[in-house]
């Protein structure tokens, strides 16, 4: 029985553990989009938010002397440095030069994808490597430090397993939660997503509240990126490696209809399902049937919404809009 | 009444921004050629910093690798003629939809699903039947499953208006699955793509004993097709009504629900017929890596273009030079290949950029009246 | 200094507003009394719009000053008029479908202390229960009827603790129940020693609400009269003024058959309200119709209806052939149906560049909007279009370096040429016109009298849709006079008197509850 129990939350961990840089990704990106920018370049800057923690880990690794507080902090604000940059580009391109979002997005993920791999395939070249990877063992150690509580048993298993980001990862999510629910600023950047120009009228300042969801989103959605190096995958970095979470990201934004509590619940579904063949008796030819379940039920979802026409759950109603007032 | 007197308070005096954003009518073609001109001067010049800083070379000298990598022997201009017309065909497959203000990021998708098709076909009829008996059936599977994948979301679009960006983002997924799957099936030693030894037959024939050329030519083809559909037909009229103005559209009795889904099926379509091309006509293989992200690049080069499907031959000459000019770069230099994207990325940035100059005028503002106290 | 005896809440003096050639305003006059209603009088384009946005500070005037409780202010932009007290409540609510009536009342503002939706909802609450609004706080706005989200934005200005309320048109959109429940809370607000401003254009309204009536006609002041010392006839003799001839040529017209039979037409729109109700006329071939009446009485639902863009309720719509004779049913038809059948009818609609032209196409092209079908099945034939676009531009003078220029680039004047020059090159049996010279110049919009004229004397039925009671009168045969969706009266065009067709177009509707 005990087995069973321990093998269910081993399942669940590991769910977790694959849905949390979508977690990071979708809580990122709903608040972008509740701001009217619908973001395509979210899988490009969680490249970004990925490498620039390795770089920054990489040459903190060289010196030799590993502070564990500093082996999380030096990679944690490069990487929020890196995302925040790759953010600005965006924000300046449609909020201050009004560019179409679909396109500037899609450019910005060219570039994030191309900077991620380049940088990655450089450090992989100074350090002489056989393997086409690098690896960053020193620096992943404190990211994978996990509370040392009801080890080996399922509730530890289940609740004590993970390195500190996928705590953060549910924290942001509960937090953006609130912000947009039951604060002023929510209100107001809701507003601004829904109607800019009667945001406008009211006195709020468009301009600002897109960049500021804009940044602080890409800034979280990086952290996705982050958790992925460091945590995920032990400090290895290889390039292509990623793959394509940040477009499940964005699917997950509408799986949860705009709201990252239901994305907390969404990401780890996900992220089950993308590991679940392992632990069923399906041929292997069915897995990618499996993996692409997430895709087809986030379709699913979108097609309910617009057919129940529930207001709550449509989209921003400005998303993918530039917003222009009209000088008098 | 005094009191109400005091109680008025002056309000804060407001900042007043140094200049004031408009609209601005059409400029004239020279302008908008100019201005589009310094965006890609700027961003060269820019990439050219940036690869000196990274390799320490003479920009020059760098160029010039970037042009021979692109043009340098003949090999490499037939490869670079068929990478330009992949992407061509893609763009301008992506276009009427484009057009019509439907937001295919499908593309993808729907090209995998065409070649998808394509490579079901040629293992399961290659060998039996006829080999132009099989690029016929090859040709009709690939346009069909890019039909359906094109249409489904048109079809909720239109009825239900739901979002046809997220939706067919969502269906490129769906369609590199469903070729990982294939993958599975096709191929049992685990690899991740299914080759030319497996798909045999159905390949294209050369024209003038060279490769990919016949798909270039049918591209050239699809390519003046869809600029006169758009141009000259009485199809393409209705999608720029709709794209325009769904009220002028209803106003002059133009069914917008048709239009859209007869326009995406179209799109689609060509999108498949893009997929039929690059596993038939060049590549003999398939994997969930086929489309290459040209689907997305596609709507780059679409829109560069300003849905000008001619004008599209010189965007996307652009964005193949830079790929293949870095892809150069890149080996002589030692560097990594990605490097061609993150040029790529910021010369995008430079030309999207531009356009608020074009389409905005900036003026700066004198001192606003106040009224004289 | 000041010369009033009583301190005003507010004042205007000499205010004048142009934009470009059109004077909105000129030299205007304006006191505001503390605790009165003050109504603003007069037709369609009298300039009392754009004055109350001078004040909510949406327009900065050119000349003239503005004093708010005898101090003079500059008032530049929305939140400055918020600061001063001033609300203004317009006809277009600019509301968050998605949010509650109170979170759209909080939005922007910055109180102080923790931000708590119900303690807004209770200081809500308390201002319904003051004034007595009937108002759910936690209700979504896209649940509400289009008088409880006027409610949502009267509460929302005065949340703000505006004490000088602007109300711009509010019963327009209101039953004649829901506007006797808004003036009840007019007069509890003024109780309170609130200062209200209502624009309206309807006399009765004026004679139950206001203390006192401005009158404004083409932008300028008439005259401020006590309510109780004025009859709804002096009224309407000030906001008509005195008819003005305007040599507008008017044959006589003669052998005139029906050519289009409206009857007993009635339509609800979307949000639910009735826009058209039992509506019965007819078109003659070879006249002018006029449809006189205020905005948003039901004149754009009625043509769209005629063209087959929206379909009636009940009711039927009948063309006669001209050649034939025989009746052809238009009810419930598109567009596209309606052309298949050999009607020609013509519709040139208030909305020029987002539904009678695409801005963004040359001239040629959108002379195709209405052919385009034609000719071979499956390509386009410009050559017919780019023949009528030339001939327009000669003919009727437009202004433009080509007819390859995207209309979106010509001035207001040539944009309609170009509408009504294609509408009417397909000779057509019924030319509906709306508005068709709204923001026109004087030479424009002689031309655009002599094409309808031209149209008339050629057999068409013409239907004029104009709020400028000078021209109707000059132009039209006869005139419809519509007010809430109902026709209050046909007229003769050659003997209506101007006071008559003013009177019917606010003419309280019977009480049918």
């Amino acid at each position: 029985m005990n087995a069973v129990l321990y093998s269910i939350s081993q399942f669940i961990a590991l769910s977790v553990v694959q849905g949390t840089p979508l977690l990071f990704g979708s809580t990122g990106e709903i608040l972008t989009e509740k701001s009217g920018n619908l973001n395509l370049g979210i899988p490009g800057i969680m490249y970004i938010g990925a490498i620039s923690g390795i770089v920054g880990g990489f040459f903190y690794q060289r010196t030799g002397y590993i502070i564990p507080m500093l082996a999380i902090i030096i990679p944690l604000v490069c990487s929020l440095i890196g995302s925040l940059l790759a953010s600005l580009i965006y924000c300046f391109l449609t909020v201050t030069l009004r560019a179409n979002q679909n396109v500037t997005g899609l450019a910005l993920t060219t570039f994030g994808v191309g900077f991620g791999n380049f940088f990655g395939g450089s450090l992989i070249k100074l350090t002489n490597s056989d393997t086409p990877n690098l690896t960053l063992p020193y620096i992943a150690r404190p990211y994978k430090a996990h509370i040392p509580l009801f080890e080996g048993t399922w509730f530890g298993e289940l609740f004590f397993s993970y390195g500190f980001l996928v705590y953060v990862s549910i924290a942001l999510a509960i937090i953006v939660t609130i912000v947009l629910k039951k604060t002023r600023v929510g209100l107001h950047l809701r507003a601004v997503g829904e109607s800019p120009a009667t945001a406008d009228a009211a006195g709020i300042n468009v301009t600002k509240y897109k960049y500021l969801a804009t940044c602080i989103g890409g800034m979280i959605a990086g952290l996705g990126g982050l958790y992925y190096v460091m945590d995920y995958s032990n400090g290895i970095w290889s390039n292509n490696a990623f793959g394509d979470r940040g477009w499940l990201a964005i699917a997950l934004v509408i799986f949860a209809v705009w709201r990252p509590s239901i994305g907390i619940a969404g990401s780890y579904l996900f992220g089950g399902l993308y590991i679940l063949y392992n632990y069923m008796t399906v041929s292997m030819q069915l897995q990618p049937i499996m993996q692409m379940l997430p895709y087809v039920v986030t379709i699913i979802v979108l097609i309910t919404v617009s057919l129940r026409k529930k207001r709550e759950n449509l989209p921003p109603a400005s998303l993918g809009l530039s917003y222009f007032r009209e000088e008098r | 009444m005094t009191e109400a007197v005091q109680k008025i308070k002056k309000p804060k005096k407001a900042w007043t921004p140094l200049f004031v954003i408009t609209k601005r009518d059409t400029l004239p073609l020279v302008k908008r050629v100019l201005i589009r001109a310094a965006a890609i001067v700027a961003a060269l010049l820019l990439c050219s910093v940036i690869t000196l800083v990274v390799t320490g070379s003479n920009p020059l000298q760098i160029y010039k690798t970037m042009f021979s990598g692109a043009f340098g022997n003949s090999i490499r201009i037939v490869r670079t003629l068929y990478e330009l017309s992949v992407l061509l065909v893609i763009a301008v497959a992506i276009t009427p939809a484009f057009k019509m203000k439907f937001w295919n990021t499908g593309a993808e998708g729907q090209v995998l699903i065409g070649g998808l098709s394509t490579a079901i076909v040629m293992l399961t009829l290659g060998g039996r039947i006829p080999d132009w008996t099989l690029i016929i059936i090859m040709a009709a599977a690939a346009t069909a499953a890019g039909v359906i994948w094109g249409v489904l979301p048109a079809f909720f679009k239109a009825y239900w208006k739901t979002n046809e960006t997220l939706f067919t983002l969502m269906m490129n997924y769906v369609a590199i699955q469903l070729v990982e799957c294939f993958l599975k099936i096709a191929d049992k030693t685990g690899s991740n793509v299914v080759g030319p030894t497996t798909l045999s037959h159905g390949w294209f024939p050369q024209l003038f004993k060279t490769d990919y050329l016949l798909d270039v030519v049918i591209i050239a083809v699809i390519t003046v097709l869809v600029y006169i559909y758009l141009r000259y037909s009485k199809h393409g009229y209705e999608i720029s009504v709709v794209g325009e103005s769904e009220n002028t559209a209803k106003y002059v009795g133009i069914n917008v629900k048709k239009v859209i889904i007869r326009t995406m099926a179209l799109s689609g379509a060509l999108c498949g017929i893009a997929g039929l091309l690059i596993v038939g006509g060049a590549s003999h293989s398939i994997s969930a890596e086929t489309a290459g992200g040209r689907g997305f690049t596609a709507i780059m080069v679409s829109w560069l273009a300003k849905f000008n499907p001619l004008m599209m031959v010189f965007s996307s000459l652009l964005i193949v030079f830079l790929e293949r000019g870095a892809g150069e770069v890149a080996t002589v230099f030692a560097l990594n290949k990605s490097f061609s994207d993150i040029l790529t990325g910021i010369i995008l940035f430079f030309i999207i950029g531009c356009e608020f100059f074009i389409n905005y005028k900036l003026h700066f503002r004198k001192h606003s009246k106040e009224a004289a106290v | 200094m000041n010369t009033q005896d009583n301190v005003s809440a507010l004042r205007l003096e000499h205010i004048t507003k142009t934009f470009g050639s059109i004077v909105a305003n000129k030299d205007v006059d304006l006191q505001l009394r503390y605790g009165e209603v003050l109504a603003i009088l007069g037709e369609n384009g009298s300039g009392k719009t754009t004055l109350m946005n001078m004040i909510s500070g949406i327009y900065h005037p050119d000349e003239g000053q503005i004093y708010i409780k005898d101090q003079l202010v500059s008032i530049n932009s929305p939140k400055d008029a918020f600061e001063y007290g001033i609300g203004m409540v317009h006809q277009h609510f600019k509301l968050v479908d998605v949010f509650t009536a109170t979170e759209n009342i909080v939005l922007g503002i910055k109180e102080k202390g923790r931000f708590s939706i119900k303690r807004s909802a209770a200081k809500i609450a308390e201002i319904c229960g003051r004034y007595g609004f009937d108002l759910d706080p936690n209700k979504k706005i896209y649940e509400m009827s289009v008088s409880e989200k006027q409610t949502v934005e009267i509460v929302k200005v005065l949340y703000r603790g505006a004490d000088i309320l602007i109300l711009d048109e509010p019963t327009a959109v209101l039953t004649p129940q829901e506007t006797d429940k808004l003036f009840n809370v007019i007069r509890r607000m003024r109780q309170d020693g609130k200062s209200i401003i209502i624009i309206t254009h309807k006399l009765h309204e004026v004679m139950e609400i206001s203390d006192r009536v401005a009158v404004l006609r083409k932008g300028e002041h008439i005259a401020t009269v006590e309510t109780k010392d004025v009859t709804e006839s002096e009224l309407t003799d000030m906001m008509v003024g005195q008819k003005i001839t305007l040599n507008i040529e008017r044959t006589l017209s003669e052998n005139t058959p029906d050519r289009l039979i409206v009857s007993g037409v009635s339509m609800t729109n979307k949000e639910g309200v009735k826009v058209i109700d039992d509506i019965s006329f007819s078109a003659k071939a070879g006249e002018i119709l006029g449809i006189a009446g205020v905005a948003g009485s039901g004149q754009r639902e009625l043509l769209e209806l005629i063209a087959g863009l929206r379909t009636p309720d009940c009711g039927d719509i009948t063309y006669v052939d001209p050649s034939t004779g025989n009746k052809v049913d238009l009810r419930k038809k598109t567009p596209m149906q309606i052309r298949d059948l050999g009607v020609r009818l013509s519709f040139v609609p208030e909305d020029r560049l987002g539904m009678g032209l695409v801005g963004n196409m040359d001239i040629i092209d959108n002379m195709m909007l209405r052919t385009y079908k034609n000719g071979n099945p499956l390509f386009l034939d410009r050559q017919p279009s780019r023949v009528l676009a030339n001939d327009i531009i000669r003919s009727l003078e437009v202004v433009t370096p080509g007819a390859t220029t995207p209309v979106r680039r010509l001035s207001g004047g040539n944009v309609q040429k170009v509408l009504v020059g294609r509408e009417i090159s397909s000779a057509p049996s019924v030319l509906m016109a709306a508005y068709p010279v709204r923001g026109l110049d004087i030479n424009s919009s002689y031309t655009i009298y002599n094409l309808l004229n031209a149209q008339k004397k050629n057999g068409a039925a013409v239907i004029y849709v104009g709020e400028d009671l000078d021209v109707l009168l000059e132009l039209c045969d006869r005139i419809m006079v519509i007010c809430g969706g109902t026709v209050s009266g046909i007229l003769d065009g050659r003997t209506a008197e101007k006071q008559q067709v003013g009177a019917l177009m606010t003419k309280k509707k019977e009480a049918r509850q």
